[in-house]
């Protein structure tokens, strides 16, 4: 097992991460205190952002294999392991979920009234799956994780969500389900193709035959296409988030949608290469009609949250656009703007949150014209707004950039299609920031809304330092998933010929 | 870094300063002569400031100041050259001007919001400063991009229907073009080169010799339409709506700042990003010239028929700033000179007119060209102010509007483009059909029926000794067209 590289300082950091909030959330099983809870669950989280912080200090730049890799068996009768580690494609992802998950906490401070201690139970279970998903590189360690994430993110919709919660709840449930039995099916003939072993990095980059890929490849795609959504797969997710709590908007949102697409980078690139090349330009595709239909959409909507949820349609169509480019720029775009729209996508979350809070409406009609009384919070807002439709100077922009200049060197007329996309993202967000910040001659009166109090603006304060940071210095964020990037292309290029050549000579 | 560039900090302090004056503004906007104070400090210490630049700039030296690094190739960088000073002086003198008009005008007006506008005012400079100095297309895009949002907030100023819908036809032109044309453009040519720093010089340009022609025509055409700043038909319709703004936002921005930054931009792009080399290669300077020559015709026909003097200023602005980019479009170095020494005269001349549309507003309540007939008795300085500058968008001698016109017709003659020359001549006719009769009208013409001028005078003196300003310089930059030329020169060798 050469992919593993152990780290001798940090020989249990990753499973220190993932069992921390487990922990922190059975003992809360046993506390009947809300303020506890909520001091309670902030500390835990807040101490695994804290811990997490060697793995970009200590993490190894030059080395594209799985690092602070921890290895156990679990189920020997089934050779099922206990694996994790981190590469370039997961660190990223690792480190925006344990850093965002404090905030969330300090989101839902006053915003959740109900069964404190239970929705706190909920994130951080949360926590352990979602950590647990980017770092298994075991399958069925990946898939119960995957899993199990339904359940608490159900139950966040569930109960603590909007007067639809229970269509929402079900609808979020059964889409994803749904989408991740055919993953199972694939698990298991991998399983048995690969001398019954579930270690993913033995799965990569074997030369399956380019039928075999097509139907791996069909199942990978209905699971992750769901999961980020891509167009037509995303109807569970206006719904869903609507419904949600802000909190749980904020996790589905900045952390849940990038599992999609992790997926496609980690297993469908790198264990069905061919297929993969076969059927790039649907997914190529796809994304564009991505794109442009979540900005038409999003252009119509009088909720702000759903206007926010269908523009994460859009962005995302943009991350599988620079995905399925199969070129530097567009992979490391790609990653650069999960990050992104989870930094970006979270904030506007937490800041419709923040109104819903004040008015319980989440109408643009109910929230025209409050610029003048809450200075601060459109000050973010503005912020955060640009930032979503890519302007330059904030982290979208640079993500934008790279995964355009990307799709330009692969074909300029794609390039082009997606254009209008970034056009429409221009006009949702300026419209709805027009709206929250002047209105127009008739707006409701507002002058009784108090501006953020100082949690409010801790929250927010970490995600605008990101959205600043990447926006004008994003090249250690890329040098974290280079040689990763470099390495999976290399791979790709070489089998992807490889097995290319092989389906011809079946072919002929 | 070779050593005809200088590292200097003081770009970034240049940049810094409008930036810290909107942030006073802002935490001072209770006293309001504590506010206006730290905006006359701030314009006064931005035009120091770069004043001061002026010995290195001439001695054919750049000063550069590194910011950010983005990506490979792409990074925030300021510079300071014969081109970055040429707007970077305009912009930074008019606003020490500008600043005691707006003072006065707001005040004598009673407007509401008025730190929201002293600080928004401030970040469009910000805005405009940046584009001047900027390095690279990278740091042109973002600095134009923050001009385009922090105007809206001038634009919509007065927060009833019109405004909004000004406004929202403002930011929806600025911001689409933008997005449509610019960000591809910027892309294409960052895959095609590599890199979107500016060429050295205006003759070379970045783009490698054997790159693909057509793909190079497309990125020309989209830079043109996607700084629609810089008012070129079809895309024009925002500055005419821009118009419902105070008067003060009129001048700087709209005659100013903002049309500026889109000529700025797009000559800058043609000169250091195309080349003279490669547009005279793939042909695309006469067919340019040709094209805006369209807007110079089009928007004074336009103007005619204006009797909103703010209006008809408006479509002037219009057809001024294509005379710009028709010169550059020339590429000949008469030509060259011409377009870019009109960003100077025209606007010391524009700002003027727009003052005095504001006096005469403030004085006697008047917006429509045909309700001031005799007003120029009551109002002298404003009016006589206003004929000067007319002489000047005219190109009369020795107002500056005379030094581009003669460059003009030099570059198209030595363009041997007489279709050029004729456009330049019949638009001059049209300047005078529509400004001469302003002046005739308020000096010669008959008061409107029932109409006795009573209690009218002229605008207060903090309004009217800018005017009187900015017209005595039009006049200067008239008579001694040496001291702006010299900036031309250094771009054009």
């Amino acid at each position: 097992m050469d992919q593993l590289l152990i780290n001798p300082n940090y020989p249990h950091i990753l499973s220190t991460l993932i069992f921390l909030p487990l922990a922190g959330a059975l003992l809360l099983l046993f506390v009947q205190n809300e303020y506890f809870a909520r001091y309670w669950a902030l500390g835990i989280s807040a101490l695994t952002a804290i811990l997490s912080l060697p793995l970009v200090s200590a993490f190894d730049t030059t080395s594209a294999k799985f690092q602070f890799a921890e290895q156990y068996n679990w189920v020997d009768s089934l050779n099922i392991q206990y694996v994790i580690g981190v590469d370039g494609i997961s660190i990223l992802l690792v480190m925006l979920t344990t850093l965002i998950m404090p905030l969330c906490i300090l989101a839902s401070w006053s915003y959740i009234k109900t069964r404190v201690q239970a929705f706190m139970i909920c994130l951080l279970i949360m926590e352990t799956a979602m950590l647990g998903v980017f770092m298994a590189l075991d399958f069925v360690l990946f898939y119960i994780l995957w899993e199990a994430m339904l359940i608490p993110m159900y139950l966040l919709i569930g109960i603590w969500g909007g007067p639809r919660k229970i269509y929402a709840s079900i609808k979020f449930f059964l889409y994803t389900l749904a989408g991740s039995i055919m993953l199972l099916v694939g698990i298991i003939w991998l399983y048995k193709t690969n001398n019954y072993s579930f270690f993913i990095p033995d799965m990569m980059w074997q030369n399956y035959s380019l039928t075999a890929q097509v139907y791996l490849f069909l199942a990978f795609f209905l699971a992750f296409a769901i999961k980020v959504p891509m167009f037509p797969f995303h109807t569970w997710l206006p719904a869903a988030h609507v419904e949600a709590p802000t909190a749980g908007s904020v996790i589905l949102a900045s952390v849940l949608l990038k599992m999609g697409t992790y997926g496609f980078l980690r297993f469908a690139l790198p264990i069905t290469p061919a297929a993969t090349t076969l059927l790039m330009p649907y997914v190529l595709w796809l994304s564009i009609a991505g794109i442009i239909y979540g900005g038409f959409t999003a252009l119509a909507q009088q909720d702000m949250k759903k206007l926010i949820a269908y523009s994460s349609v859009g962005h995302m169509g943009f991350v599988t656009l620079g995905i399925f480019v199969l070129n530097l720029e567009g992979i490391e775009g790609a990653i650069l703007q999960m990050i992104n729209h989870g930094i970006t996508t979270g904030a506007l979350f937490l800041c419709v949150g923040m109104i819903y809070e004040r008015t319980h409406s989440r109408e643009l009609r109910s929230a025209t014209g409050v610029g003048k009384y809450m200075p601060i919070y459109v000050t973010f807002l503005a912020f955060f707004s640009l930032s979503s439709f890519g302007f330059p100077g904030t982290n979208s922009f640079v993500g934008e950039f790279m995964i355009l200049a990307g799709t330009f060197k692969h074909s300029t007329t794609l390039a082009l299609a997606a254009i209008p996309g970034a056009v429409l993202a221009a006009a949702y967000m300026l419209r709805m920031l027009q709206k929250i910040i002047w209105g127009g001659t008739d707006n409701p009166d507002q002058s009784w809304l108090n501006d953020l109090n100082m949690r409010e603006i801790i929250t927010l304060c970490p995600f605008l330092f990101f959205v600043f940071w990447i926006g004008l210095g994003p090249q250690p964020f890329i040098d974290l998933m280079h040689i990763s990037i470099v390495n999976l292309l290399d791979q790709f290029h070489a089998h992807q010929g490889q097995a290319v050549a092989a389906a011809e000579l079946i072919l002929h | 870094m070779d050593i005809t560039t200088v590292s200097s900090v003081k770009l970034l302090i240049a940049l810094l300063v409008p930036l810290i004056g909107t942030l006073g503004v802002m935490f001072m906007g209770k006293n309001e002569n504590i506010r206006e104070g730290i905006s006359s400090i701030a314009s006064i210490v931005l035009f120091l400031l770069v004043a001061s630049m002026i010995p290195t700039v001439l001695s054919g030296k750049t000063l550069i100041f590194h910011m950010f690094s983005i990506l490979p190739g792409v990074t925030v960088t300021l510079r300071a050259d014969g081109m970055s000073m040429i707007f970077a002086l305009v912009a930074s003198s008019l606003w020490t001007i500008a600043v005691f008009y707006s003072m006065g005008y707001m005040r004598a007006h009673h407007e509401h919001a008025q730190t929201r506008f002293n600080a928004c005012f401030a970040l469009a400079i910000f805005g405009a400063i940046g584009v001047a100095f900027s390095d690279n297309l990278f740091t042109l895009y973002l600095f134009y991009e923050i001009v385009s949002i922090c105007t809206y907030p001038l634009v919509a100023h007065h927060q009833d229907a019109e405004g909004y819908n000004g406004a929202r036809k403002y930011i929806v032109y600025l911001t689409t073009t933008a997005k449509a044309f610019l960000l591809p453009a910027l892309i294409l040519i960052y895959v095609l080169t590599g890199t979107l720093d500016f060429a050295p010089n205006i003759s070379t340009g970045i783009f490698p010799p054997d790159v693909n022609k057509s793909l190079v025509i497309m990125l020309y055409i989209f830079c043109l339409f996607g700084f629609a700043k810089n008012g070129v038909m079809p895309f024009h319709h925002w500055l005419p709506g821009a118009m419902v703004a105070p008067t003060p936002v009129s001048a700087l921005l709209h005659a100013v700042a903002v049309v500026k930054v889109g000529v700025f931009c797009t000559t800058r792009v043609m000169l250091y990003v195309f080349g003279v080399d490669t547009m005279h290669a793939l042909n695309l300077g006469i067919p340019t010239a040709y094209f805006v020559g369209f807007t110079v015709i089009m928007a004074s026909v336009l103007a005619l028929s204006k009797n909103n003097l703010k209006e008809r200023l408006a479509y002037s602005t219009i057809s001024q700033l294509s005379y710009i980019i028709m010169g550059v479009a020339l590429l000949t170095p008469a030509g060259i000179d011409g377009g870019l020494i009109h960003i100077v005269n025209h606007a010391f001349s524009k700002i003027t007119l727009f003052f005095c549309a504001g006096a005469i507003y403030i004085a006697a309540h008047k917006k429509d060209i045909s309700d001031m007939g005799g007003l120029g008795k009551t109002m002298p300085f404003t009016f006589g102010a206003f004929a000067v500058a007319s002489l000047s968008m005219i190109g009369a001698p020795p107002v500056a509007g005379f030094i581009t016109k003669w460059n003009l017709l030099v570059g198209s003659i030595q363009a041997h483009q007489i279709g050029i020359l004729l456009i330049l001549i019949a638009s001059t006719m049209l300047n005078v059909g529509y400004f001469a009769p302003v002046t005739i009208k308020a000096f010669f013409g008959k008061r409107p029926e029932g109409e006795t001028y009573q209690g009218i005078k002229e605008a207060p003196l903090s309004m009217l000794i800018p005017i009187l300003i900015a017209c005595t310089i039009s006049v200067l930059l008239g008579i001694f067209p040496n001291f702006m030329m010299q900036f031309v020169k250094v771009v054009t060798g």
